[in-house]
């Protein structure tokens, strides 16, 4: 097991450099903004399904600014679900084509406004298509992982999904896959705990004390953080990610997070006042600490706001997919 | 002549030596046994899976979508059942991506009745394949078909399912591999694994192998006739070319048409034939409620309505659970001879 960390402790410094510090909360508060734009499109009939992860920006955040970024199994791949809008802002990606896939335009970049929100597809990031059946891409990740082990180098795959799937037999399949002694895998195995499937709480499924525990049957070295922090996120992930890079052997971490505005538009979407709220402790952090002042905070999210609010309207005026277009992309034209 | 695991084999060969196939592997296909059916014996790309049907279609996926070419295996097809959410998800990644991502994958399982399986040895896999949008579905029924549809499905930018007659799989060809010694026992010395020990023997291909490839979506045309057209794939179609020289001797002209494409599926090949005779009888195994071939039907009075003498028939497996282990249950539960011939001698007598 990793050492533990003294990082909890509101008294002592932060442990990151300021610039990363003012650049995950940059990224947390462009995370929150865009999920809450999404969500009021939603209301007003801008698209027909919402679902996201806020309460997960502290985690999120940093699992995309840490990835090795780019195309192919040199670099890092990733099996996402659909609460990780912040993972993909941190990688670069514009707030725009969440609200193009969430008006389902023609110009999503995702899924040509085939999917739902949230499903984000990324080619040239290694980002793998999100499904709607959670938990498949616990069964896939460790074909990413084989064919990144025999090419060598340091990319690795990372997989992440949420504690109620962990029920379904697909994340069995990845520690099973990923640890076999013979051919043991780079996989990052990732569940974002927010203690509840869709309506079904942690203690209506999970009989594991913590769903990390479920490492230690095969041997994976496995961890339970929490995913609110995103200085611990960050540090954790960093230090998980280093060990599957060089030893090129799975790593299980599971993130406490929060679900901020339930589990979709199916649940109402309406804040949850009684969860923590990363990006409220940060802040607090953050203030307390002198990296950022409440001004400098409240300006920058207003600047957000402002952002979103005309990317939306961009988005809305944006046309539909041409009827003819469900007859594209069926089959791969040989490259 | 090569039998059909040997032509598979060799394909298998040819198409990680010359066509980038990186991952053969499933339950049982690497060494020591090499497939239960053997045909994956040998070959260099190949290593043996956890027992999880799941975890080989995923693994499939993520080492496509990793950048290599794997060909998994599914033991029985009866037991692909539990991945099916995953062969959707195969099927609709570049639909669903916009054409982000594709999946040059190969996914083989051995398919329907014939060798005394039983109720979890037997099953067909057409009809629900077929329904599953973004795949290419084959099935041979000769070995050079087995060797050519496998070179084309290695070459393949979507996922193929390649689904293998399980009754076919021993029985010898009557055309020659493009490269297979012209000797069956020849064949067999070279690349046949050894009963017993086997730790130290390797095979020795056969240099000349060729890509020879047979285009997924085209369908050949086993014999010409003008009264009745028949149109099968896998056990079934060398039943029905049988068939049809049995009525030629009762002066009935049937046409025989090998499908070997599901999907894409060759149509122009199929309506100039029930143009030509006006009767067509569609022939497999798979059960008959919701058949691939009941789409077939549907398609001929679609658009060759007034071109028939005849009703399009369909002859396939009983609606009924499994398949028995008894013979007299066995046989009684997909088509026989028999059956076709009977079938093809109404249909050709049937007048409007």
């Amino acid at each position: 097991m990793s050492r533990p960390r003294l990082i909890k402790e509101s008294s002592a410094p932060l442990p990151l450099d300021r610039e990363l510090l003012v650049r995950i909360h940059d990224l947390m508060v462009k995370t929150r903004v865009l999920e809450e734009r999404l969500i009021q499109m939603y209301k007003q009939g801008h698209g027909y399904f919402w679902i996201g992860g806020p309460g997960e920006e502290a985690f999120n955040v940093p699992l995309g600014l840490l990835m090795k970024k780019g195309q192919g199994p040199e670099y890092d791949f990733l099996h996402a679900h659909y609460r990780q809008s912040g993972t993909l802002l941190a990688l670069g990606e514009e707030p725009i084509g969440a609200l193009r896939q969430m008006k389902n335009t023609a110009s999503d970049p995702y899924s040509g406004g085939r999917n739902f929100a949230g499903h984000f597809s990324l080619r040239k990031y290694n980002v793998a298509p999100v499904s709607s059946p959670i938990e498949v891409q616990y069964s896939i990740a460790p074909g990413t992982a084989m064919v990144q082990k025999r090419v060598g180098g340091d990319g690795i795959t990372i997989v992440t999904g949420g504690d109620a799937g962990t029920a379904e037999g697909d994340f069995a399949t990845c520690l099973v896959w990923s640890s076999r002694p013979a051919n043991p895998l780079p996989v990052l195995i990732i569940v974002t705990n927010n203690k509840w499937g869709i309506s079904t709480s942690a203690e209506g499924q999970h009989g594991e004390p913590r769903v990390s525990e479920r490492g230690k049957a095969f041997n994976i070295r496995s961890k339970t953080i929490n995913g609110n922090d995103p200085v611990e996120a960050y540090l954790e992930l960093k230090e998980a990610m280093e060990y599957v890079r060089k030893e090129r052997k799975p790593f299980l971490l599971e993130a406490n997070v929060s679900r901020l505005y339930g589990h979709s538009s199916a649940s109402g979407a309406n804040y949850v006042t009684d969860e923590v709220d990363c990006l409220k402790d940060f802040e607090k952090r953050l203030e307390q600490d002198g990296v950022l002042t409440r001004q400098q905070m409240d300006d920058l999210r207003n600047r957000y706001t402002e952002d979103m609010a005309a990317a939306a309207r961009i988005a809305r005026d944006e046309p539909l997919p041409e009827p003819e277009s469900i007859w594209k992309h069926i089959f791969a034209e040989d490259k | 002549m090569a039998n059909m695991a040997q032509a598979i084999r060799m394909a298998l060969h040819y198409a990680e030596t010359h066509l980038g196939v990186t991952d053969i592997f499933g339950e049982d296909v690497g060494a020591p046994l090499g497939g239960v059916f053997t045909c994956t014996q040998g070959l260099k790309t190949t290593w043996n899976s956890p027992l999880d049907e799941r975890g080989i279609i995923g693994a499939a996926m993520g080492i496509a979508m990793g950048g290599g070419r794997p060909v998994a295996e599914i033991q029985f097809c009866d037991y692909v059942y539990n991945t099916i959410d995953l062969l959707k998800l195969a099927g609709n990644t570049c639909w669903s991506s916009n054409g982000d991502w594709n999946l040059p994958m190969v996914v083989r399982t051995p398919v329907g009745s014939g060798i005394r399986g039983s109720i979890y040895h037997s099953h067909s896999f057409d009809a629900t394949m077929t329904h599953i949008p973004g795949w290419k579905v084959v099935m041979p029924s000769t070995p050079l078909d087995a060797y050519g549809l496998l070179i084309s499905a290695c070459k393949e930018q979507n996922p193929v399912m390649y689904l293998e007659p399980k009754a076919l799989l021993r029985v010898k060809g009557e055309e020659r591999i493009p490269g297979e010694p012209d000797d069956d026992r020849t064949l067999s010395k070279l690349i046949d694994a050894p009963l017993g020990d086997r730790s130290q023997w390797k095979p020795q291909w056969p240099e000349a192998l060729e890509a020879f490839a047979v285009p997924i979506g085209k369908g050949k045309l086993v014999r010409e006739g003008n009264q009745v057209t028949v149109v099968s794939y896998g056990r079934t179609l060398p039943l029905c070319a049988r068939a049809a020289a049995t009525l030629a001797d009762e002066g009935i002209s049937v046409e025989v048409i090998d499908l070997r494409s599901l999907w894409p599926y060759d149509w122009d090949m199929m309506k100039a034939s029930i143009q030509k005779t006006g009767r067509v009888l569609f022939v497999n195994e798979d059960t008959e409620v919701t058949n691939f071939g009941e789409h077939l039907v549907r398609r001929t009075v679609d658009e060759l309505f007034y071109s028939l003498l005849a009703p399009p028939r369909l002859l396939a497996g009983k609606f009924v659970p499994g398949i028995g282990l008894a013979d007299t249950l066995e046989m009684a539960s997909v088509p026989q001879q028999n059956d076709i011939t009977t079938a093809l001698r109404a249909l050709a007598g049937e007048q409007p």
